[in-house]
């Protein structure tokens, strides 16, 4: 028990959804009433054609209860197919997010400079401030967070983990 | 992926009405009927309101589907409960908006537990009022999506037949379950089309239940399953879901191999209990040799039971040296509390002829010595004699109660339901099944005022076999209005009350785990359960010495109509064998342990009642 790492691993899962009224609140539901962790969670529809929606949820827990969530999504009527990303093979995972920063004289220089540095643009812009778009692994984007901060960091806007396996095969 | 080609699709299964003649129209409410006619519903149990009028209309218009009209919903659901255990067909329950649909949640949640099929229709109100917070308004989807195997809000009086046969395939296929279908009044009230689909060919979607289990699996399973020195069948509610044919073919596996096997609560009838083989049930109210077996097995085949913590007890001491085999329907029931060796997902009858074509084909014959070893060590556990009790002269011990009531019935074409607590494990240990669907228990969600309700949906769907409520007198208490309904159809129901004023379970687990302080748990103001019978217009007994025990269950059987016994029992028995919360599983305290130093009620425990 003892050795028994304190933080569970991450898991990025995967959902191909019937994009039926509710099937969110279902995914949400199973997740809040069974007591696992949401980290993050998107979705949107992602083939109009057949009415499917893709929800990527980050999670986290030991192998017995990634299984379980795994499982218990599964189970759910309108749901497709689930993957675990992280357990099958290589993903890519990113994320974009909106951050607006509020400074003046050096600090709007230095903001500029280290946005250019991470490739974010600026898509907003006025005398005092900028709205910043920055895309990558979310480990990037809370580096690029974090150097905001004393710079003038005003308010943060993240769309959470989008995820997809590396290579040919498709979901 | 969607695997929908070649079958016929339950989305397109309407579009196809021929448009060159004139497409004939039926309201909403009429589709819904049609619909349910189709699926060969026979019986629906319901209670109307304004939502639902425009169904009750069609109804009313209709001579294929008899309504059973109930007293309050939950009895409804609990009902279609029964009639759905004891005939193996869905269970229809049909309830208004608002309350009607929150009264039915506590039944949905039972059925959701026991993996029952039923369909609940809920009224609702009509589409432009919903979120208005309009009369009897209930968020019903909302409420029902965590207690329903699915659920769905029909939106268009097309769209109502492809939902209504959609609902039925869910609900009976893979793990069966509940599911609502919310009924906006302006759909049963408009037009629109319907056509019978070819229901033989449906296939959903999305939804894919599992069939056969892995042939490989099986494979390594039955190579186990032959080798094993100290095995066990551990079987669930799984097999009398899979049906009667499924409990025959592991009647066929355990009989072949002759190893010994314990029933859950919920199993129980799937395997004869009279059987040599049988150990009883299993769990926190389990037989000593049925937990001892599971404890010592080195083999557990696990068929169509889900490891529940009544039957676990503490995790880490669960039967700690076995390789386990488990075989459910539902991926999520593997390894979700116990990690098992050989996962099986698949229908647990059809695993079980797999496994039986496997042994026979490979020719396998069991370990005779060790088998012979083992059956000896488990003879040695029997002979505890755990569910011994003492029945004296005074008072009637409620084990007796049970046992004579067996005795007297056994014969006959009996179906048994029980409320909650102790008189049903008392029942369940005492009472011996035979056959599958006899037994109409609650036991995952433990809903005290299960079994009269459960009687009624089992009277209606066996109307010429005698149908005992096993009870008590608190659980009864709970719903006892549905005498009302028994009374209505002639159910000849017989409510076998073991009376003895506590909330027995409770008060146990006071006594036992509370320091015998027994709060709120004495029934201070019974009613004399005669005068209410009659009050009903029912017939009404009082069974209260050892000697008249016998003279009056013959008395109930051979009196016409409904009967209810109140069978005045001890008042402080426990119910042994128990495992308490927190302990091993084969750590279990027997009656006799409990002889010399039985914690008698403190005046102190008294006084906090």
């Amino acid at each position: 028990m003892s050795e028994k790492p304190d933080i569970a691993p991450k898991h990025t899962i995967a959902v191909l959804v019937d994009n039926e009224p509710g099937v969110l609140a279902r995914v949400v539901g199973l997740f809040s009433g069974r007591g696992y962790n949401i980290e993050s969670l998107t979705v949107a529809e992602v083939d109009a054609r057949s009415d499917r929606s893709r929800i990527t949820i980050v999670t986290s827990g030991d192998e017995m209860i990634i299984n379980q969530i795994r499982a218990q999504l599964e189970r759910l009527v309108p749901v497709f197919n689930v993957v675990d990303l992280t357990e099958e093979g290589p993903s890519v995972e990113r994320e974009l997010a909106l951050i607006k920063v509020v400074a003046s004289g050096e600090n709007r220089i230095e903001a500029l400079r280290v946005a250019d540095i991470f490739r974010a643009r600026a898509v907003d812009s006025t005398l005092g401030s900028f709205v910043f778009e920055v895309t990558g692994d979310s480990g990037k984007v809370n580096a690029f967070i974090d150097l905001m901060q004393p710079l003038g960091l005003a308010e943060v806007s993240r769309t959470g983990v989008v995820a997809i396996a590396r290579g040919a095969d498709a979901m | 992926m969607s695997g929908t080609e070649q079958s016929t699709d339950l989305a397109t299964a309407e579009r196809e009405t021929p448009e060159a003649t004139a497409v004939e129209t039926y309201s909403g409410a009429e589709i819904l009927i049609r619909a349910l006619t189709d699926q060969g519903v026979e019986v629906i149990f319901g209670y109307p309101g304004g939502a639902v009028l425009p169904i009750y209309d069609a109804l009313f218009a209709q001579n294929n589907i008899r309504h059973i009209l109930v007293r309050q919903e939950g009895g409804a659901v609990h009902a279609a409960e029964g009639y759905a255990r004891s005939t193996g067909k869905p269970g229809v329950v049909l309830v208004t908006s608002g309350p009607g649909a929150t009264n039915a949640v506590t039944g949905l949640t039972d059925a959701m537990m026991d993996s029952i099929p039923i369909v609940c229709l809920t009224g609702q109100v009509a589409s432009h009022l919903i979120g208005n917070d309009a009369f009897q308004e209930a968020d019903t989807i909302g409420i029902t999506r965590p207690c329903t195997k699915h659920n769905y809000l029909v939106q268009d009086a097309n769209e109502m037949g492809r939902v209504v046969h959609e609902a039925f395939y869910v609900a009976t296929n893979g793990r069966p379950g509940p599911v609502v279908i919310d009924l906006p009044k302006d759909i049963c009230v408009n037009q629109g089309v319907y056509e019978t689909p070819d229901l033989e060919n449906l296939q959903h979607k999305t939804y894919r239940p599992p069939q056969q289990g892995g042939q490989d699996a099986v494979e390594a399973a039955v190579a186990l399953i032959a080798g094993a020195k100290r095995p066990i069948f551990y079987t669930g509610g799984g097999l009398i879901n899979s049906g009667p044919a499924a409990c025959a073919k592991l009647q066929e596996l355990v009989k072949l191999t002759g190893y010994p096997i314990t029933n859950t609560l919920m199993g129980l009838g799937a395997f004869p209990a009279s059987d040599q083989q049988f150990l009883g049930m299993l769990g926190m109210h389990g037989t000593y040799e049925a937990n001892h077996a599971m404890h010592d097995c080195d083999v557990m085949i696990c068929l169509g039971a889900r490891f529940d913590d009544r039957i676990t007890g503490r995790l880490d001491a669960f039967s700690p040296n076995s390789k386990k085999i488990h075989v459910d329907v539902d991926p999520s029931s593997i390894n979700k509390n116990i990690s098992v060796d050989i996962p099986i997902i698949g229908d647990v009858g059809q695993v079980i002829e797999q496994m039986l074509a496997v042994w026979k084909k490979r020719n396998y014959v069991p370990d005779a010595t060790a088998l012979q070893d083992w059956w000896t060590t488990i003879q040695k556990w029997r002979t505890r004699n755990c569910l011994d009790y003492t029945q004296g002269r005074d008072v009637i011990m409620p084990q007796h109660a049970i046992q004579r009531l067996y005795d007297l019935t056994k014969d006959q074409d009996t179906y048994i339901t029980t409320e909650v607590g102790q008189h049903q494990m008392w029942a369940a240990q005492y009472y011996k099944f035979e056959e599958p669907n006899r037994w109409m228990t609650s036991g995952g969600l433990g809903t005290m005022g299960y079994g009269l309700p459960a009687a009624v949906g089992v009277q209606v769907a066996h109307p010429g076999s005698l149908v005992v409520d096993i009870s008590g007198e608190a659980s009864f208490m709970m719903n006892l209005q549905e005498i009302s309904t028994a009374m209505q159809y002639k159910l000849p129901l017989k409510v076998f009350i073991l009376n003895n004023r506590w909330m027995g379970m409770v008060r146990q687990w006071q006594q036992l785990l509370h320091g015998s302080r027994f709060s709120e748990t004495y029934s201070e103001a019974l009613p004399d359960f005669v005068k209410l019978a009659e009050c009903f217009g029912a017939t009404g007994m009082v069974i209260e010495k050892p000697g008249d025990l016998d003279d009056g269950i013959h008395r109930m059987l051979d009196t016409d109509g409904l009967v209810i016994a109140d069978v005045r029992v001890a008042q402080e028995e426990n119910c042994f064998p128990m495992v308490p919360s927190g302990a091993a599983h084969n750590e279990m305290i027997l009656a006799s342990d409990q002889a010399e130093d039985k914690p008698a009620p403190t005046s102190d425990g008294m006084a906090l009642v």
